[in-house]
């Protein structure tokens, strides 16, 4: 196996007295994907918020390529860089047209030259399959058609990791195929992703390791065909059982 | 066909047009039916005016075709300051404050939602200064700062002009107004774009200026209009200080000619200067709107 680039140990996090994760260790290895599955409100959203630094977390570490984020040095803007994340709701800039969304990263936060830019934000629209809607804004598009340009928006700033927040959950169900294809392609082609996901269809097919949580504990964690055919817990059993 | 005997079902065939009373309403005749209500309702109001038992008093007092004139004019012999000239100080005080209190406003908007540990005593500092300036009148604020200043005897701060003096109590009052309005409108925007912008690893001052700011601004557009025609009307304070603006030529013309059409004539520059502002802000906001929902 590769090199483990995220590593989280004994992860707790707490609302107030609400503890939203429960001590969690996970890793991920670079090309690895690894799919985070279990009830709304398991503790998937938070997990992945929590790497990407918009949630400070109360317990224990994450180390992300060998540098621990609770390290008051940490500067979370760089971390931020390299760790793309895409939201169940899009956020896509309502005042700015597709390719400025894709643009805005590498220009605004990697202080890049537009001009330099712009050839690969439209090679990426064009991965997409959207390269035609470049100059109109999202609210024209569909909301697969806007989840893809936020994936695209994330990939533009050459992420080497990518957090998945539930990307599909508000879609028309006749969208969600387009955007699980496209992390699909993402995968093959050897992009680092952390998923929180209810499509377990897609996790099977795509992930090399599946957790699954339950309030906030990570209960089981394996190889998909291991995990989805042969739970070891009641409870990813009991869960499996209701999402089928 | 089947013998329908459910009395509840209705063998009359629709009628889908306008009834006859209403067609005066439809079509290129509605333009004639506006207009009819206009001209009435409008001459309903002239016709009161004149009609009133005191009617002509008041015409004469305040709509002398004469006094408005001069006054408007103004009469260098008779000491008679022009309305008409005095207005331009109401335009370019409410234009210096203008530009100040957007860059002042939007500061303390901004002090106030930091969070960096350097700048509390700036945050505390703004909150203090937001509380003081929304409670205090702005005639106080005026009397304070033009009567105030002077007798300090300060290099530059106390030998200003009494417009200056004017400018800078618009400033702090209305700063702290605007600043809410910005507060507001950046609340406004959905936390989802502040995640996004973060999460691609745009700093907060960028956060800020290319992203949440931006979409703040189309909802901030209308209260900050409100607050910018009540300012341009309160540039009417400076004749407390003693400014020769709009206002206080028509007051002066008042107690020389005992006739109120000056300030009549005040009060339609004043409008003169307003509704532009408005008719303006509705064609940016229309013209946002066009260019949002149209295709590329």
């Amino acid at each position: 196996m590769s090199e483990v680039i995220l590593e989280l140990d004994a992860v707790v996090k707490k609302f107030d007295d609400n503890e939203v994760l429960k001590g969690i260790s996970l890793q991920l290895h670079r090309h690895e994907v690894v799919c985070l599955i279990g009830a709304s409100g398991s503790g998937k959203s938070t997990l992945l918020r929590c790497v990407n630094l918009l949630e400070t977390i109360d317990q224990g570490t994450i180390t992300l390529f060998g540098q621990s984020l609770n390290d008051p040095r940490i500067d979370p803007d760089q971390v931020r860089r390299h760790t793309g994340m895409v939201f169940q709701s899009f956020n896509l800039f309502p005042h700015l047209s597709v390719l400025e969304n894709v643009l805005v990263g590498p220009v605004r936060a990697l202080k890049r030259k537009r001009s330099d830019v712009v050839d690969e934000a439209m090679h990426l629209l064009e991965r997409i399959g959207l390269s035609d809607r470049a100059k109109e804004f999202p609210e024209r598009l569909s909301g697969g058609q806007q989840q893809r340009v936020a994936i695209a928006r994330s990939l533009a700033m050459k992420p080497a990791l990518l957090l998945l927040d539930e990307v599909t959950s508000a879609l028309d169900p006749s969208l969600v195929g387009e955007v699980l294809d496209l992390l699909r392609d993402l995968a093959t082609s050897g992009t680092t992703m952390l998923i929180a996901t209810h499509e377990m269809n897609f996790a099977r097919d795509v992930a090399h390791q599946v957790a699954y949580l339950d309030g906030g504990v990570l209960v089981e964690q394996g190889a998909p065909d291991q995990l989805f055919t042969n739970p070891q817990h009641d409870s990813t059993r009991l869960f499996l059982e209701r999402v089928r | 066909m089947s013998n329908i005997t459910d009395e509840s079902v209705s063998e009359e065939r629709p009628s889908f047009f306008v009834p006859r009373r209403k067609q005066l309403l439809v079509g290129r005749r509605g333009i004639v039916a506006s207009t009819l209500s206009v001209v009435i309702f409008l001459g309903g109001l002239v016709a009161v005016f004149y009609l009133a038992p005191g009617g002509a008093a008041v015409r004469r007092f305040y709509f002398d075709r004469h006094d408005m004139w001069e006054a408007f004019v103004g009469n260098h012999n008779a000491g008679l300051s022009s309305v008409g000239i005095g207005i331009f100080t109401n335009i370019w005080v409410f234009l210096v404050s203008e530009v100040f209190i957007l860059i002042f406003g939007l500061t303390i908007a901004w002090t106030r939602m930091s969070k960096s540990p350097v700048l509390l005593p700036f945050r505390i500092l703004a909150t203090i200064y937001s509380d003081i300036f929304r409670g205090i009148p702005v005639l106080l604020v005026f009397f304070l700062v033009g009567f105030g200043l002077p007798p300090l005897g300060i290099a530059v701060v106390s030998y200003q002009s009494v417009a200056v003096y004017g400018c800078v109590a618009l400033t702090l009052t209305y700063s702290a107004y605007v600043a809410e309005v910005f507060r507001a409108g950046i609340y406004s925007v959905p936390h989802g774009q502040l995640l996004a912008a973060r999460s691609l690893g745009l700093t907060n001052a960028t956060t800020m200026r290319r992203v949440i700011l931006p979409q703040a601004v189309r909802t901030v557009i209308p209260p900050l209009l409100n607050d910018f025609i009540s300012l341009q009307k309160d540039t009417a304070l400076l004749s407390l200080l003693g400014v020769i603006e709009a206002v206080n030529a028509g007051t002066i013309y008042q107690d020389t000619k005992f006739n109120s059409s000056g300030l009549v004539v005040a009060s339609l520059l004043f409008l003169a200067m307003t509704v532009p502002l408005t008719r303006f802000t509705d064609g940016l906001i229309a013209r946002d709107r066009k260019r949002r929902l149209a295709s590329s």
